[in-house]
């Protein structure tokens, strides 16, 4: 890894160039998958975001080696896991003989899901996320079991659906029923949590572009989950993230799944809205 | 729940023989953030305060601050400001003050708090993500390990 300084200020200079470990990212760069899709990576903030003028994908933060795997389907390691995804689509389950395809067909009958979610359910009287939705699916019209949260083949059916909507904006509605849900993961966006007392805010708003240790902090953008991530090798569910964020400030985390992060990622979801849907995203 | 108490038991067996402690919730703060006495009642060690901030584990201020003198420890963050001097800008209450509670210094400043126990939104097991165990919590740094700090800071001279 070479080792190159960020922001360096004149004065300190050489201690920044001997200090910041990470390879420099290159955050100019624009995102075009396998030489046709174009992934927005950075717009013009949605109207409800008070304090950020523009809003950037994950990607922008990462190394340019990282930022490649992204840039052609033949090199993301994520893909291999939508194609287990797929797998998983067609394989009949459960005490109704049938499979996710013996009623939506191909997974490209989803398109356009990924960017809306999350979604007010009517029918159930409650924000919805994708893995609500497929769980419904398994217990209510498959008669088979309802998946954890971070199962392989939750993760994996999630990044098959999303993947159909790659290169769309993220559009996700706040106002109307979903309004309070919204308003209770805004609130928890900026609680400073655990025995660090930080807020996600504290370091995704006030301090995305500075490293933390090797890491360098981006807005914590979600357009891009489910992410495959370098660290562990799989692809990693939405909540799944939070829950390290959240273990991260010394504080007791919430369940993935729990209502408490379904708000959370409503709201964070608003955050980026205008940005492509970049799923599966890489990154370290 | 009655955090003094078990505040007080905690520090007893905790801190063995040193008697002059002051405990987290007993420190006092001048208007300006500043804590005059050591909180352990002995003086810092300086080259243990350089391990205490390197130290992943422990006060891990890398994380967020530069340091020159330390370019042997990798991955400074850019979170706060480069600590090189810092002894120029401030004095040793001031140094203590900004360890011990950065908050009574700079209001609502993202550093966190070291030698503090009560006051947390879902205080958790140190970074196991599970629900604190005890309450008050240990602090972040213990006494001596915040005197060591500020007698490494003050060590941090560029004039
Ligand atoms: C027995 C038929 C059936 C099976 C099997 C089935 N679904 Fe569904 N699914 C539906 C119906 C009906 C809806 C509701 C559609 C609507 O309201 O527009 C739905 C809705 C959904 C939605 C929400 C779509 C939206 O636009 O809101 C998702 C996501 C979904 N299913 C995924 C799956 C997955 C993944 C599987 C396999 C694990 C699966 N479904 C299996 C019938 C089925
Ligand atoms: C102590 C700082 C810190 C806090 C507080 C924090 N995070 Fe993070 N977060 C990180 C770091 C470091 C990373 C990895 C680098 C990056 O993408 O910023 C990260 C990554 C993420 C990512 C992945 C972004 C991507 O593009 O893959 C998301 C999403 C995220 N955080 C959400 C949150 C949320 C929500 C909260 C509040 C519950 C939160 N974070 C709190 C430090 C923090
Ligand atoms: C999460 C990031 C973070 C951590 C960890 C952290 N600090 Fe800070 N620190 C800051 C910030 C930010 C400031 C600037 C105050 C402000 O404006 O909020 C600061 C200010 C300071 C100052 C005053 C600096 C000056 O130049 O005037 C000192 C001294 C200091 N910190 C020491 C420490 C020590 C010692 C540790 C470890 C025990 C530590 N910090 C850990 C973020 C951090």
């Amino acid at each position: 890894m070479k080792l190159t300084s960020l922001k360096v200020v004149a004065s300190s200079a050489l201690a920044l160039a001997l200090a910041t470990g990470g390879a420099q990212a290159d955050q100019e760069a624009d995102l075009i998958i396998n030489g046709d899709t174009e992934i927005t990576v950075r717009t013009a903030a949605p109207a409800h975001l008070e304090n950020l003028s523009e809003i950037l994908s994950g990607w922008t933060f990462r190394t340019d080696e990282t930022q490649a795997l992204q840039m052609d389907d033949f090199d993301n390691p994520g893909m291999i896991f939508v194609d287990q995804g797929l797998d998983v689509w067609n394989t009949v389950e459960g005490s109704a003989d049938k499979s996710c395809a013996s009623c939506h067909d191909g997974p490209e009958s989803l398109k356009g899901l990924r960017a809306e979610l999350p979604k007010w359910n009517e029918d159930a009287g409650k924000v919805y996320t994708m893995e609500m939705y497929i769980n419904d699916c398994r217990t209510e019209r498959m008669g088979a079991e309802a998946y954890g949260w971070s199962d392989k083949n939750m993760v994996n059916l999630t990044a098959l659906i999303s993947v159909q909507s790659r290169g769309m904006p993220v559009n996700v509605a706040i106002d109307g029923p979903a309004q309070s849900t919204w308003e209770q993961g805004k609130e928890m966006y900026y609680t400073r949590y655990g025995q660090l007392e930080l807020s996600c805010a504290n370091c995704h708003e006030d301090n995305y572009d500075n490293y933390i240790r090797a890491d360098h902090l981006s807005q914590g953008q979600i357009n891009g989950f489910p992410t495959y991530r370098l660290k562990n090798a799989k692809l990693n569910s939405t909540h799944d993230r939070f829950k390290g964020c959240v273990r991260d400030t010394r504080a007791e985390t919430f369940k993935p799944g729990s209502d408490e992060f379904v708000a959370l990622e409503l709201y964070v979801a608003s955050r980026g809205n205008g940005l492509s849907v970049e799923a599966p995203a890489v990154r370290n | 729940m009655k955090p003094t108490l078990i505040g007080v038991t905690c520090l007893m067996l905790g801190a063995g023989a040193a008697v002059a402690e002051t405990a987290p919730q007993a420190v006092e703060y001048d208007e300006y953030g500043a804590v005059a006495a050591s909180l352990s009642g002995a003086a810092g060690d300086p080259v243990e305060g350089r391990v205490v901030v390197s130290t992943k584990s422990m006060g891990n201020c890398v994380s967020c601050h530069a340091i020159s003198e330390m370019s042997d420890v990798p991955f400074h963050g850019e979170v706060g400001p480069v600590l090189d001097g810092v002894a120029d800008r401030w004095n040793e209450a001031e140094l203590r003050g900004i360890v011990a509670n950065a908050k009574m210094t700079y209001d609502g400043t993202i550093m966190p708090s070291f030698y503090k126990d009560t006051g947390y939104v879902r205080p958790g097991d140190a970074y196991t993500g599970k629900a604190a165990k005890v309450a008050p919590l240990p602090p972040l740094l213990t006494a001596q390990q915040v005197e060591d700090v500020v007698a490494y800071l003050m060590t941090l001279k560029e004039e």
